[in-house]
Formats: structure tokens, sequence, C-alpha cells
């Protein structure tokens, strides 16, 4: 039980990192239908701006209590996570708004790369570590073992989740969102500005993509200009499980993701009788997804997208 | 140009001869001229023009987003290393494996494809994506309980192909030149890419790939029309499929040795790029956008010699810039020829009429306003 | 006609390499002696890729700046680092551009599963080829002339670490985790032979991938075995994130690991949770070898930190070059005939073959993190 518990810590806090990932894929792909392959880069850049941030507070006040050193690192992370996203799509999606559904993904592609070689230009080959100044206290709870800083994601990323849930819900942009992603014509007509909305959703993407990304270096201790790549791909697929372009979906799937994963990787040798190890954990929760898709083509809160798609 | 390409268009027996003795001299042109390094780039061109070929077939044909197509260039390279290979002591004739192979990816393709009848665009594509993940870890992993792929250390030794006793795996000498195993691959890799092509050609416009076509644009419409759409879906899914299994074949005769490091999510996304970079639907397209997507980072390795001559020593190193200017060379290609850069007939047709349709609105806009 | 357009450019941009190919005639009088070194520089491993070829750089440089002669003439040696990405099929037209341009030997590559393809071209080509960090025993096992590495394969080093666990640190339940890479995998398979053999029980075997950095899992399951050891083969950037997890999570297992932990990063990485992890390393430490430290300060002034293999890709290139002194030439047939008769004092270690193209005899040293940085413990042979 004590292990089942653990496991579903373990599971929960990945899941909530994936989660605010998610968020960005399907905020954008709910408007503009396009899998914004760059967004794991940014979240990566965001991480990378903070350690800076952080390694140079630290260097010039080594006395500054440690939270409020990373604070100051997520306060510059966000703004530059902001203005990259601005520029990407003002860049490379922008001007392929009419032409064919394929092409921008091929621009967003470009941008991935092109983003992970510039980070490797300026922060180096090596992986950067994140510096030891959070507090370390952890928590017995059943015989699981609970860390502050793994209560402190999965509250923050609530917090962020429900922000985003009220300015959607409850903004005038929010509203604008809602309806461009309805039908861009018609919002048009209604007097929205589109490409500000467009604009306002990739950057507020990326805000949520920043804190992620440094929640995912706080927690493992490193960052590499390569990490974005396969956080990227797996808050992709959460946002897919969940149901793409729903905002729900995206943090029910996450949590979900992870959840499975954890519980896939610690218990499918035993449930397999020691066939299958850990070594298949990406098998299994490739296959629940599957499963799920089979079932309900559209995620799990997807709604019934027309049959003409 | 014009003129010279106007007189040209006129006389295609004349083109076709031209473009045989093109592609005939071609290894000896780059072999002697640019050395066998570029030589081996261009075979893995070929290698490559035909996995687009094969993706063209599921993506550009049948408008199905598939983003695991590299599993099937697994499949076929791992079943030519279990036929001809000492891991399992079989020895089985090139002749005799790649047909195999390519009926073996083939057979995964269908049993593949199935689960994803109902599924569109981007949720295919995350589930295709799932399948070449599932197949490259299998393919990883399966050194125990039984040795099947000897797990991440690759299998080695592999048979080269030979014809006649004539083995392709060692260099030949002639007339005092040395022929490395490079200039019989090409021939090897050529007949198969034209067959690829011929095939795919004469899809194109066959019942066969109207009813593709019919597919790609409305599903429910061409169901309407009495097309079978399950078992089109699957069959291009099997031809897609059947292309990659051959080329992974070949890859493996080739390479000698394969790992599943070859076969990562990587490649799949490399050959997308390539069918929509070039041109989706159009044959020519998709192989111009192969063969550039597989010089261009080759071509960048030699900004150091270039930056040697031109400044007599290397400033930038080539290595911090190669992939920087491939991800701005697709963004860039892409920006500036958004339909491709060969685009279908077709596709130019859609594209030019959403324009049109677009001023249309705006027209409209205009009118009620007045 | 923008086909026609395109091709121009395109014959035009073939022309400028195949010119910039052409002009590359050495200015000055000494005789130039071509060396490749490959590894990947691009994608994820390039902190270590980057290592190599700095290693080997450093030595090219060095041995220029004392100056070398080969059949009564003065020579340079000139390096052409290549990137092979890591990826099988890029290694092996990085080999035949390394063969097309000429050099006479390649230190590289830095994965077994780019070694081994890429070997097959050099044994064609009849150039050397000397692998600083490749170690699956496959690669010297397919009977090539041409296939040398200077550190101890996956067997030398898992039999090293099996024995070293159940003997001195008294490791009764064992748990094992690979990063399925040739490396790891090769590593913790001879690491589970030699513990069984020498009565230690494996009672966990579990897995991950070189790009995670999330093991809260498979270590939680881990836990429920109560295993007294962990060993993890694979690298750094994994094992850091996993030390401090294996903490976390309050097992009190001490982690284990092969040359792959052994290094500076590991314990930036897992910070005070590296404190008691044991780890091995081939060869000699470097402090306590002749010229060792000597080699560590040149290095670090030059590129920094050593990252992991710098040393052993300058033991390469002296290997190599003490093999042409030897030969009085650099004629590659001449060049491989002498290399058996290595005997090298190097930085890593002392440096001998066996038919093999193996390093023979080659110690293993057990290291320790104490304080924030690797102790020795013992070296075994």
């Amino acid at each position: 039980m004590d292990i089942f518990l653990q496991q579903l810590v373990n599971g929960l806090v990945l899941g909530s990192i994936y989660a605010l990932v998610a968020l960005g894929y399907t905020m954008v792909y709910g408007i503009l239908e396009l899998i914004n392959f760059a967004h794991g880069e940014v979240t990566m850049i965001g991480a990378m701006v903070a350690l800076t941030v952080i390694g140079a507070l630290l260097g010039a006040a080594p006395d500054l209590p440690g939270v409020l050193v990373v604070l100051a690192g997520i306060l510059v992370a966000i703004p530059a996570c902001m203005a990259l996203a601005f520029t990407i799509e003002k860049i490379a999606y922008r001007p392929l708004r009419k032409a064919p559904r394929l092409a921008p993904l091929i621009t967003a592609i470009g941008v991935s790369i092109i983003l992970q070689n510039l980070a490797m230009l300026i922060w180096g080959r090596q992986y950067v570590s994140f510096p030891a100044i959070l507090p370390t206290r952890k928590y017995e709870f059943l015989g699981a073992n609970i860390s502050l800083l793994q209560i402190a994601i999965v509250v923050l990323a609530l917090a962020v989740m429900a922000g985003l849930w009220l300015l959607v819900e409850k903004t005038r942009l929010g509203r604008a969102m809602r309806a461009t992603a309805q039908s861009r014509e018609v919002a048009e007509l209604m007097g929205v500005n589109v490409d500000r909305v467009i604009s306002a959703t990739f950057i507020i993407g990326a805000a949520i993509a920043a804190i992620a990304g440094v929640m995912v270096s706080a927690y493992y201790g490193l960052a590499h200009y390569y990490m974005g790549f396969m956080l990227g791909l797996k808050a992709f697929s959460a946002a897919v499980l969940g149901g793409i372009g729903n905002i729900a979906g995206a943090m029910l799937g996450g949590l979900l993701l992870g959840v499975i994963e954890a519980l896939g990787a610690g218990y499918i040798g035993d449930l397999t009788g020691g066939f299958l190890g850990s070594h298949y954990q990406d098998v299994f929760a490739f296959f629940v997804l599957i499963g799920v898709l089979v079932f309900r083509p559209s995620g799990l809160l997807g709604e019934r997208v027309a049959t003409r798609a | 140009m014009n003129l010279v390409l106007e007189s040209l268009h006129r006389r295609p027996r004349l083109v076709a001869i031209l473009l045989a003795v093109l592609l005939a001299a071609l290894p000896f042109l780059m072999g002697f001229g640019l050395g066998n390094a570029w030589l081996r780039v261009l075979d893995f061109v070929l290698l490559y023009v035909l996995l687009a070929i094969g993706l063209n077939i599921v993506v550009g044909y049948a408008g199905l987003l598939d983003l695991g197509y590299i599993a099937f260039y697994a499949l076929g390279a791992y079943l030519y290393a279990w036929l001809a290979s000492p891991h399992f002591g079989l020895h089985l004739p090139f002749w005799a494996v790649l047909p195999i192979g390519a009926a073996f990816a083939g057979l995964f393709g269908v049993l593949l494809g199935a689960p994803t009848l109902r599924l569109r665009g981007d949720y295919l594509a995350i589930v295709t994506l799932g399948f070449g993940e599932i197949i490259r870890i299998f393919m990883n992993n399966l050194n125990a309980p039984f040795n099947l792929t000897n797990g991440p250390q690759g299998m080695n030794l592999i048979d080269p192909v030979s014809v006649a006793g004539f083995s392709f795996g060692r260099p030949l000498h002639v007339f005092g030149l040395t022929l490395p195993p490079t200039y019989f691959h090409y021939y090897l890799f050529l007949a198969f890419t034209l067959l690829a092509i011929f095939v795919a050609w004469r899809l194109q416009d066959s019942r066969i790939g109207r009813a593709w076509g019919a597919i790609r644009e409305d599903e429910v419409a061409a169901a309407a029309m009495g097309i079978n759409t399950r078992n089109l879906k699957l069959l291009a899914f099997a031809m897609g499929a059947t292309f990659g299994g051959l080329a992974g074949g070949l890859f493996a005769a080739f390479q000698g040795f394969i790992s599943p490091e070859s076969f990562t999510l990587w490649e799949s996304i490399l050959v997308l790029c390539m069918i929509v970079l070039g041109g989706m639907g159009n044959i020519p397209g998709v192989v111009l956008g192969a063969v550039l997507l597989t010089m261009i980072p080759e071509a960048l390795r030699y900004l150091g010699d270039l930056q040697r001559a031109t400044l007599g020593q290397v400033v930038v190193d080539p290595a911090d810039l190669r992939m920087l200017l491939f991800g701005v060379a697709l963004v860039a290609m892409m920006l500036f020829r958004p339909a491709g850069l060969l685009p279908s007939r077709q596709r130019r047709r859609e594209f030019a009429a959403e324009e049109g349709l677009a001023e249309q609105v705006q027209a409209n806009l205009y009118d009620t306003r007045n | 006609m923008n086909f026609g357009k395109f091709a121009i450019s395109a014959l035009s941009l073939a022309l400028a390499f195949s010119l910039s190919g052409c002009g590359k005639t050495e200015s000055t009088g000494d005789t130039v002696i071509k060396i490749g070194s490959v590894a990947p520089l691009t994608g994820p491993q390039t902190h270590i890729g980057k290592d190599n070829e700095n290693g080997a750089r450093l030595a090219v440089d060095e041995i220029n700046a004392r100056g070398l002669e080969l059949g009564g003439r003065k020579v340079t040696l000139e390096l052409f680092g290549e990137d092979d990405q890591a990826e099988p099929k890029t290694a092996t037209i990085v080999a035949q551009k390394l063969v097309d341009a000429g050099v006479v030997a390649v230190i590289g590559h830095l994965n077994s599963g780019t070694t081994i393809p890429a070997s097959k071209i050099y044994h064609d080509a009849g150039i050397p080829q000397i692998s600083p960090s490749a170690t699956a025993v496959a690669y010297t096992a397919q009977g090539y002339h041409t296939a040398w590495r200077v550190m101890a394969n996956d067997a030398q080093q898992g039999r090293a670490l099996g024995q070293f666990a159940t003997g001195k640190m008294g490791a009764k339940r064992i748990a094992i985790i690979d990063d399925r890479t040739a490396y790891g995998q090769g590593l913790a398979n001879e690491f589970e032979k030699a513990a069984t053999a020498a009565g230690g029980e494996i009672v966990a075997h579990e897995f991950t991938n070189d790009r995670a950095t999330d093991f809260t899992a498979i270590l939680t399951s881990i836990k429920g075995k109560t295993p007294d050891l962990v060993f993890f083969g694979g690298m750094d950037p994994q094992g850091g994130p996993m030390a401090r997890q294996l903490k976390r999570l309050g097992l009190t297992a001490r982690l284990l690991g092969g040359d792959g932990l052994q290094n500076a990063n590991f314990v930036k990485l897992a910070g005070v949770d590296a404190e008691g992890v044991v780890a091995s390393s081939p060869g000699l430490p470097i402090d306590s070898m002749p010229g060792g430290p000597d080699f560590r300060k040149r290095y670090e002034a030059k590129y920094g930190a050593i990252q992991l293999y710098a040393p052993y890709a300058y033991d390469a290139v002296n290997v190599l070059v003490a093999a042409m002194t030897r030969a009085d030439s650099a004629d590659p047939a001449k060049v491989l005939a002498a290399l058996p008769k290595t005997d090298l004092q190097g930085v890593s270690g002392p440096i001998k073959f066996d038919a093999k193209g193996d390093t023979t005899g080659g110690a293993i040293t057990l290291y320790e993190v104490k304080d924030g940085a690797w102790r020795v413990l013992e070296t075994v042979k």
C-alpha cells in the first residue's frame, strides 16, 4: 500500500508538469489546429533563462533566501518566453495561416531545431545543474515520502490551471479566445481582433511553459538544451489523451499520463510475471493512449468534432 | 533558360534519355568529382527517396498523417538481419529476403492500420507515433527472455547483397580502378527507387489513386459515393509500409549493422518533412524534398572547409552551426513556398482557390457594409 | 522555370564545395598528416563528444609543438573533427568522408552503435581506428585488424564492478538499473553475471532510457524489494537525478556505477546526494599517473573541466603517434603493423593491446564521492 501511494505521488508530480506544458499545446491547437512542435523548446528556454538569473543572483548575493532567488528566476523567465513565443508566431506561423495544413507543422519543427541549437550555443553542451537552494524537507505520509518541493509543484500547477480557467471563462480576452476557437471568421466579423487573440494565446501558453520549465529543472536538478523534446512529446500526448483543444482535457490528460507512467513502470513487471519490465513503460503508456483513442476517437474530454475535419 | 526548357518539354524522349544517362553516370561524377563520401550520401538519398515515396502514398495520396512510418523501415531491416546474418545462422539470398521483408512490413502496415481507421488528423498522428515508438522499444528490448533482436547492441555482420557470386560488400578492382561497394549499391537502390516511382506514378491516376484522393478530400462523401474507405485506407497503409520495409532491407544489407538507434522518431519526422517540403502528393516534389533534406546537412559539413578556403582558418565550428542552419533552411523554404517546392497541380489549384475564397469573403464583407 | 533556377543554384553550390575542397593545399613546407576524430557534436550527447575531440586536439597540438619527424622529414599533424550525431547512418557517411579526405587514422567514435558500422569502412580502407570510449565487446570481435580501443570493454569493467560489489561492498541483495543503450545494457549485463557468480542475489532489474529524468517509479518499486545496493549502467545525466531521487524516496541502498558516472558532472548534478556513491573507471587514477595532474591542468586551462573520456582520446592519439614513430612512417599499413607492439604510459594508465585490439591487463580503479569530490578507493586488476 505504501508503495502504491508513493507511486501515485510520483505520478501526480510528474503529471502536473506534463499538464502545464500540455496546456500550451492544447490552447494553440484549439485556436489554430496547429501542433506547435516548438512549445517543448520554449519550456527549455524558460528553464535555461531562469537558471542563468539564479546563477547570477547567487553570485551577487549568496545570502538571499533560495525561494526568493527561484522566484526571481521565474519572473524573468516568463517575459522572456512570452517574447520568444510572440516572435515565433509572428515569423514562422502567421505567414502560413492560409497555407496547407502541414506547412506550419514543418516550420514548427524547424523552429524547434533552431531553438535547440541556439540554446546549445548560448548555454553550452553541458548539463546545467540546478543549485540546491530550495528547502528539502520531507514528510512521511502513510509510508510514502513526500517532499516540500513536490507539494509546491502540485499546488502551483493547480493554481496556474485555476488562473487559466478564470481567464478563459471570465474575461473579455477569454471570451475572444473561445470565439476564435469556434470560428475564426465569425469572431472576426464580431469585431474580435483575431491576430491579437492568437498572439495572446501563444504568449499565455509560453508563460505557463516558463513556469513548467523552472519546475522541471528544480525538481530534477538539471537543465539541458535537449530537455524540451521529450517533455514536449509527452505533454503533447497528454493533450491528445485528454482531447486536444480542450483545456480541462489537457489538465486531466497530463495528470493521467503521469500516473499511468508511474504505475506502469512500477507494476508492469509484476503484472506480466516478469515477462515485460519497466523498459516497456512507454509502450504501456502508448497502449493506454491508443486504447482510449480507439474507443473515444477525440480523447477523453474532446468534443465530437464534426466528421468533416 | 525558358527556351531550353520549353524545347525540352516538347521532346520527352530526349529528356528521358538525358536523364537516364545522367543517372547512370552520376556515381562516377560524384565519386571522382566530390569523393566517395558523397557517393555514400547519394546512396542514402536513394533510400530516403524510397521512404518518401512510400510515405507519400499514405500521407500525400490518402491523406493519413503518419508519424510512425520509420517502424516499417525498422521491420524490413530487422527481418533482413534475421534471415541473413549469423544471428540465427540463416543466410538466405537477398532476392528471397527483400520480398519477404517488404511483405512482412506490409502485413504490419495492415495490423497497425486497422485500429486507427476511425481516427482522423492529429489523433491519427499521435497513434501512429505511438506505434512507431512501440516497435522501436520492442526492438531495443527483445534480447531477453529470448534473444530476438540483440537489444541495444544491435545486429552485426549482416550479409551484403550478392549477385551470382559477386558480393556487393567488397570493393571491386577493375582496370586499375577501385570501385567501393557504394557504386553497386547505387545502381541497386536506383533500380528499386525507379520501380517504386513507377508504381506510385501508375497508382496516382488509377481507380485506387482517385479513390484515395476522394478519401483525402472528404471521407464521408467518399463513403457515400460507394468507396470502401476501410479497405482503401488499409491498402494505403500496406503499400506505404511495403516500400518502407523494402528500404529497410536495403539499408540493413548496405550497412551490415543495424541497431534501434537508426529508427528513432526523428527519422519519421524527417521523412515527413521531406514530402511536405517537396510538395505532398507530387512525385517530383517528394523526390526533390528527399534529395534536399538528405544533402543539406551533409553539405553544411563543408562550412569548415569553406572557411578555411576563404578566411584561412575555421572561425565558427561547423558542428555548432550545421543543425541551426538546417532549421533555418526548413523554416525559410516553407515560408517561401508554403505548398511545397514543387506542389502537385491539384494542390496548387486548391491553394489558389482558397486564397480566392478568402478574397471573396473579404469582398462580401465590404458589400454588406455598403 | 523555377526548377531550372533551382538546378543552377544547386549546381553552383556543388561547384563551390568542390572548389573549396581543391583549394585546400597547404602552404607550409611540412608534410601534413591528417587524423580524423569523430564524436557526436550535435544532439543530446554533445558534451561528451566535444570532450573526446578536445582530448584528441590537445594531444595533436602538443605533438606539433614538440615537433615530429617521420622518415627523416618534419611532419605536422592536422586533426579533422567530425560530427556523427550518435547516429549509425551518419557515422558511416562521416567515416567515408574522412577516408576520402585522406586521413591516415581515426580516433573514434564515441558510442559503440556508431563505432561498429564505421569500423567496416575503415577496415575496407585499411586505416587504423582507435576508439577512446566504445566499450561493446562486439567492436573488436569482428576480426578487423584495423579496430583498436584504449578503454577496457564492458566485460572487463563489469566483471571488476560485480566482484567489488559483492566483495568489498558486501552487497547481498542487488538491484540493477540499465539505460537500454548499448553501453548501459552491456555493462549491466556483465555486472549481473559477475555479481551472481560471486554469490550476490539480483532482487530487481529495472530499466530506463538515456533521455529520462524521472526514476521515482522504478526506484519506488526497487525500494519494495529492499536491496542493499543499486547498480546503474548508464551516464551522469541520468545518474545525477537518480542519486537525488534515491535519497528523496528514503532508500538506504548505495548507488554503484561505471565510468559513465565517474566524472565531475555527476557530482554537480547529484549535489549532496552524491556522497557515498561508488563508481569505476578503467585505467589508473589520472592524478597518480606520471604526467597525469599536469595533463589535467593543461586540459582545463584550454577547454574547462574534463567531462569524461578526454584522457582516453588524448592517449589514443599518443598511441597512434608512438606507432607512427616506431614505423617511422605515417603509412596506415605500416602503422597497423606497429600498433600491436604498443606499450605506452598514458594518462589513463599503461596501454598494451591483445591480439583482438583490446587493452590487456587493464586495471580498473574504483572511486567514491567524499566531500563533493571523487576519491580513489582502490585499483583492481
